[in-house]
């Protein structure tokens, strides 16, 4: 069992000029996310991608609980949960021994587990099948944006087919192309961070092998002496395996596979036949746009902000800023929120990759010592982990992606019962596209959807009590992309829709 | 205060003994570490480190003084 990559076909240009309210720029993971995301709220969008296949290799293979969530939310939840490879023990080793392990711990109770195993691939097939679904997303293979003009009422984007071009006259475009985004360039914004100093090679290897379902990273080991590496379970067999080389590294000599085998068996020890799927070659930047929010431009995922694989926060960072966006966007093109609304997708998005960054930086940092000292900490740090607890936390081989709460914790889940049936609370909390008030006692009549706990939902477990603590006559407000965003008294008319106007921009 | 300074100061000297100077350094740094861990409270940890980097000469340390508080 393998994954297929497929070849989308490309269609010609209808017409030499083209309107569309929504266009966006890239079908990787974050623009497909976007687009279903759209389209679940009844936008039509276009969609552009130069390319005819979804991501080659698998790239992202962590998907966190918050990403997983958004998935269910669009729908294809049930897939990640089925497919993807659910895990939450790592391990460390230094040299030839287990320094620790750690327990992710996720608490019991939740729908979606701290984090699935998945390749991008297959993130991004299941995406593209779903948007065809829609029928609200029009996907444009091989139709590559070469111009940008970013006008105050409209953008106009020069698009290349095989075909021929035409020109896209757009209301609103959500720049998804990825690290090189040929619009930020185009557009001559700046992205500046960080690059560095080391190489890493990437790959995923098919084998049959009984190793748990578990992340297992090494310091120093005595198959890759002076360096790290990375073990990681996929579905189908395949296994991510990261070896950092140092900055001297040929990048072109250590793509060879005969080399690149020889480390792996190093590593695997003899009797162990494995085949090489896909090598890759990378060296590793933090950085992002000043602003994501261009006027009627708007940037996400890669293209705004880029951060090292440690920590998986890149996909994932992505995919939770399509989350943020979409339900402001659709809100604007139904007329429900002003335009300023957009603004709040840069006040809350731009913190939440600075902390993705900041987080990405410290474990390259640790895993990259810079100097002389850098080494002997991180060294130290190991060697008193291996035998006293007190030193664990400081082991940074990526603090693994969780939500940004600065602009309101996400609704957490809970086991319910609805008519007599087990089910979960997150299922019902945005899935309209809308509000939602969820609340202990009588609540007013305000048209937001309202889920009265006892009455359509029953707390069986006591988690919703534990998690959300609402006293009787209480409620919280939770917005389209599920983030709490008020805590009220549930009778309170006015109010309620006062804080729905507030978070609309109104 | 440490009761026997000369004490303390003789056996941070013998835990070094016939180390390399890579090993003093790691040394050090698990010192430094566990000594934090004991201490426990940030901002200490904090003007420590300031402290230090005030303390001497040099051009560095020249900056760093002005700024550094003084225990
Ligand atoms: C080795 C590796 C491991 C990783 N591991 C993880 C992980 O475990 N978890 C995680 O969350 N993230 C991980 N990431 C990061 C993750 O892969 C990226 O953050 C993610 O792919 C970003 O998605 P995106 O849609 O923004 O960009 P991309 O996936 O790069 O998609 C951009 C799309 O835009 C298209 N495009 C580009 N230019 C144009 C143009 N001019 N016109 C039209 N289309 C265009 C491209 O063809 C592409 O389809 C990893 C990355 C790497 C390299």
């Amino acid at each position: 069992m393998s994954f297929r990559q497929p070849r989308f076909p490309a269609m010609p240009p209808r017409a030499a000029e083209e309107a569309a309210r929504v266009v966006v720029v890239g079908a990787g993971l974050v623009g497909l996310t976007a687009a279903l995301d759209l389209a679940r709220r009844g936008v039509p969008v276009v969609v552009v991608d130069d390319d005819d296949t979804v991501s080659v290799g698998s790239r992202a293979i962590c998907f966190a609980k918050r990403t997983l969530e958004i998935y269910g939310r669009l729908g294809l939840g049930a897939r990640f949960l089925e497919k993807g490879v659910t895990w939450k023990v790592g391990r460390v080793f230094h040299r030839d021994r287990e320094t620790y392990s750690f327990d992710l711990l996720p608490e019991e109770g939740h729908e979606y587990p701290a984090f699935v195993n998945l390749q991008q691939y297959y993130a991004e097939a299941w995406l593209v099948e779903a948007c065809t679904e829609t029928g609200l997303v029009d996907l444009r293979w091989r139709h590559a944006v070469t111009g940008i003009e970013n006008g105050a009422q409209a953008v106009r984007l020069a698009v290349e087919t095989p075909f021929g071009a035409y020109a896209l006259h757009a209301d609103w475009v959500l720049a998804c192309d990825g690290a090189r985004s040929f619009l930020r360039r185009a557009l001559g914004l700046r992205f500046e961070g960080q690059v560095f100093q080391d190489r890493f090679l990437i790959a995923d290897v098919r084998m049959q092998a009984d190793f748990p379902a578990e992340r297992w990273f090494w310091f120093d080991p005595p198959f890759h002496p002076g360096q790290s590496v990375l073990l990681h379970k996929q579905p189908d067999d395949l296994w991510r395996i990261d070896f950092q080389l140092g900055w001297d590294a040929d990048p072109e000599a250590e793509k060879d596979p005969a080399r690149v085998s020889a480390r792996i068996a190093a590593m695997l020890g003899p009797g162990r036949p494995f085949e090489l799927e896909w090598v890759s070659i990378y060296t590793f930047r933090c950085r992002r746009m000043e602003r994501f929010r261009h006027g009627r431009t708007i940037f996400l995922g890669d293209a705004a902000h880029q951060v090292s694989p440690f920590g998986a926060r890149g996909g994932n960072g992505g995919v939770q800023d399509a989350d943020n966006l979409c339900w402001k966007l659709a809100a604007v093109l139904s007329g429900e929120a002003p335009e300023s609304l957009l603004d709040s997708y840069d006040a809350e998005r731009i913190p939440a990759a600075d902390e993705n960054i900041l987080h990405s930086t410290r474990a390259t940092d640790f895993i990259t010592p810079k100097n002389e000292a850098a080494r002997a900490y991180r060294d130290a740090v190991l060697e008193l982990a291996a035998r006293y607890a007190f030193a664990r936390p400081f082991v940074n081989s990526g603090r693994l992606s969780r939500p940004y709460l600065g602009y309101g914790e996400p609704a957490p889940d809970a086991p319910i019962l609805r008519q007599g049936r087990p089910d979960w609370l997150l299922r019902h909390i945005g899935a309209d596209g809308g509000f939602t008030l969820l609340a202990r006692g009588e609540a007013a009549e305000t048209g937001i959807r309202t889920l009265i706990i006892g009455r359509d939902i029953e707390d069986h477990s006591g988690l919703i009590a534990e998690r959300y603590r609402l006293a009787e006559g209480e409620a919280v407000l939770i917005r389209p992309d599920q983030h709490i965003c008020a805590r009220l008294p549930a009778r309170e008319r006015d109010a309620i829709l006062s804080a729905r106007a507030r978070v609309l921009g109104r | 205060m440490i009761s026997d300074p000369d004490a303390f100061y003789a056996a941070l000297m013998d835990a070094h003994r016939g180390l390399s100077p890579e090993e003093s350094r790691r040394l050090d740094a698990k010192l430094v570490l566990i000594l934090a861990d004991r201490i426990g409270d940030l901002p200490t940890l904090l003007e420590a480190i300031a402290m230090a980097r005030a303390a001497g000469s040099g051009p560095v340390a020249d900056r760093l003084a002005k700024e550094a508080p003084r225990a």
